[in-house]
């Protein structure tokens, strides 16, 4: 019998060819193979989960709350997610049909993406972002279209540069503020201007507004609370950086009703449901977790503040980023690109930071700092970042 | 400094108390003179009393020290009550602290000592032979987990990956 094997080529899909794989995997791979790295790399909160988050789960695991959830999550999470939304951000939800619990709010970007479009439609993506944006859209068989905020607008999203890129297959828009690389933020007059050539081209928004709790300045603007967007905005977030449960997956989908239960429809046939225990957890998260909450967003305001300054005193101009945990200062005085400055960076200094291009093309000339790390960390980081520049001069 | 700042400022040095002003103010967004008035005025009006290193003795074997935690009842006297007698015991050098507790007993006394020898001593020739003093129930500390808030010998290693997304 002669049985031909199927190259590579031909066994995978075309789509899933055409992905390239994640431009962080070998900074991780360089930077765990070395000792004694001081990492600004790291997307994810440096506390552990509070404790009684952690202990509402432990009990109710010994109850034996081992078992699936209702789809959409259990409706007493859904309430109060409700209830904060509404406290919080001013826009109200029902917790029956129009919230969905996913695995992480990863989970809610694939699947709006997937219950929106139809192969060829663009979505229009706000530069630089979070890394699975671009690639999730093509996956869903959509085409992602960028569109570039820069520093010089402190990377907030105009609505000259939103309408430059709107054509007649533009079907939805996906941004994050605050943003995660540039962690800068938009007002709500800000977001209001957008809202109008969204309206006027008739774009579903997903909004991913998982870090909307961590601002410094200014509290946040959730994009549904404007007028007449809560009919057309997905909204997505999750319990991941605030209450520092990346681990547990827990994140959810608000939005109109005929999307949500669009939603539901992948969510049941895909996961089933999310994890129960990170359920419970979250749920005792928002019931009693906001001491805890705030005390971390202190704390990450408080080295927000000192990274910056210090970047400026060593000589690298950085906007002041006003929410999430990161920093992204430009290197173009460097001379370097910053692909070659953040692999040098780590073979001679030990600093580990992730290069901006993988963000997006408007980031190239940036490095992308998490300053979810010890004050001790930042200082060490920062002494090491000077001396190479000093020696790159 | 406004109050919140200020609370700020005092959960920065609980937890480093050897960060410099110049680090703090950067921090809390506030100028250099503001922190260094401000302390200046907590360490005044003994908000700030001191700012001890918390060591874990058992790391430094030379310096094996052995605490005692003892019960106290007492006979209060009138006027004064329990402060008198508080005040008596709380002066030996070798109390460490002095609590007033409802229940069981009135005063929980804390000693620390070389040995249990001389724990035992002072106990009983020191503390029971004061007046007031009814009884004690003296305690060894065996092991200590957690000290002023800060967990002893904890395993801090950072446990997620140097660079994720
Ligand atoms: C902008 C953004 N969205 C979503 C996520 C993923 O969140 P989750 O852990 O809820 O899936 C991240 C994580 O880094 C992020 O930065």
């Amino acid at each position: 019998m002669s049985m031909q094997q199927m190259t590579t080529n031909q066994r995978l899909s075309r789509t899933i060819q055409q992905i390239p794989p994640s431009g962080i995997r070998r900074f991780f791979e360089l930077a765990s193979s070395m000792e004694g790295v001081v990492s600004l790399g790291v997307g994810e909160p440096d506390f552990v989960t509070p404790w009684h988050m952690r202990e509402a789960a432990i009990t109710s695991l010994e109850r034996g709350y081992t078992a699936y959830t209702s789809n959409s999550g259990m409706y007493e999470l859904r309430e109060e997610i409700c209830r904060y939304l509404s406290s919080s951000f001013g826009v109200g939800y029902n917790p029956n049909n129009e919230v969905l619990i996913t695995v992480g709010a990863s989970e809610g970007i694939d699947i709006a993406l997937r219950a929106l479009l139809d192969p060829g439609d663009e979505v229009l993506v706000v530069e630089p972002c979070y890394v699975s944006y671009d690639p999730v859209v093509r996956l869903a068989g959509g085409v992602p279209v960028a569109v570039r905020t820069s520093l010089e607008d402190q990377f907030k999203l105009t609505p000259e540069q939103l309408e430059a890129q709107i054509t007649d297959r533009t079907k939805a828009i996906i941004f994050c503020f605050p943003n995660n690389p540039t962690g800068s933020i938009m007002t709500k007059e800000e977001l209001n201007a957008l809202a109008r050539v969204i309206e006027k081209h008739d774009l579903i928004v997903i909004s991913d507004e998982i870090y909307a709790e961590l601002t410094y300045d200014t509290d946040h603007t959730s994009f549904a609370s404007l007028p007449g967007m809560k009919d057309r905005t997905i909204l997505l977030s999750g319990f991941s950086k605030a209450f520092a449960m990346t681990g547990w997956r827990i994140g959810y989908a608000a939005g109109p009703e005929d999307i949500i239960q669009a939603m539901v429809k992948i969510h049941q046939y895909t996961m089933l449901c999310a994890p129960i225990m990170g359920q419970v957890a979250a749920l005792e998260a928002l019931r009693h977790g906001m001491d805890e909450k705030d005390r971390m967003v202190e704390s990450y305001r408080q080295r927000r503040n000192y990274i910056v300054k210090a970047f400026e005193q060593i000589g690298l101009t950085c906007h002041k980023p006003e929410g999430a945990f990161y920093a992204f200062p430009s290197i173009a005085s460097s001379g370097m690109t910053a692909e070659d400055f953040a692999e040098k960076l780590i073979l001679e200094q030990k600093v580990a930071v992730v290069p901006g291009g993988v963000f997006g093309d408007g980031g190239a000339l940036h490095i992308r700092c998490s300053y979810a790390t010890s004050m001790e960390n930042l200082e060490i980081a920062i002494e090491r970042i000077d001396q190479f520049l000093q020696k790159h001069k | 400094m406004e109050r919140e700042k200020q609370r700020e400022l005092l959960h920065i040095l609980e937890e480093n108390g050897r960060r410099s002003a110049e680090t703090i103010a950067t921090m809390l967004g506030t100028s250099i003179e503001e922190v260094k008035e401000t302390i200046e005025k907590l360490e005044k009006e003994k908000i700030i009393i001191k700012y001890p290193a918390i060591v874990n003795w058992e790391k430094v074997d030379e310096n094996d020290l052995v605490t005692a935690m003892i019960d106290v009842k007492v006979t209060p006297k009138r006027e004064v009550g329990f402060d008198e007698i508080a005040e008596r015991i709380y002066r030996f050098p070798e109390v460490q602290s002095v609590y007033l507790m409802s229940g069981a007993y009135d005063l929980s006394v804390v000693i620390e000592g070389k040995t249990m020898r001389q724990v035992a001593q002072f106990v009983s020739e020191k503390l029971s032979a004061l007046d007031s003093v009814i009884s004690t129930t003296t305690h060894f500390i065996l092991k200590k987990y957690k000290h002023d808030g800060v967990i002893l010998e904890k395993p801090e290693d950072d446990k997620r990956m140097v660079v994720t997304p």
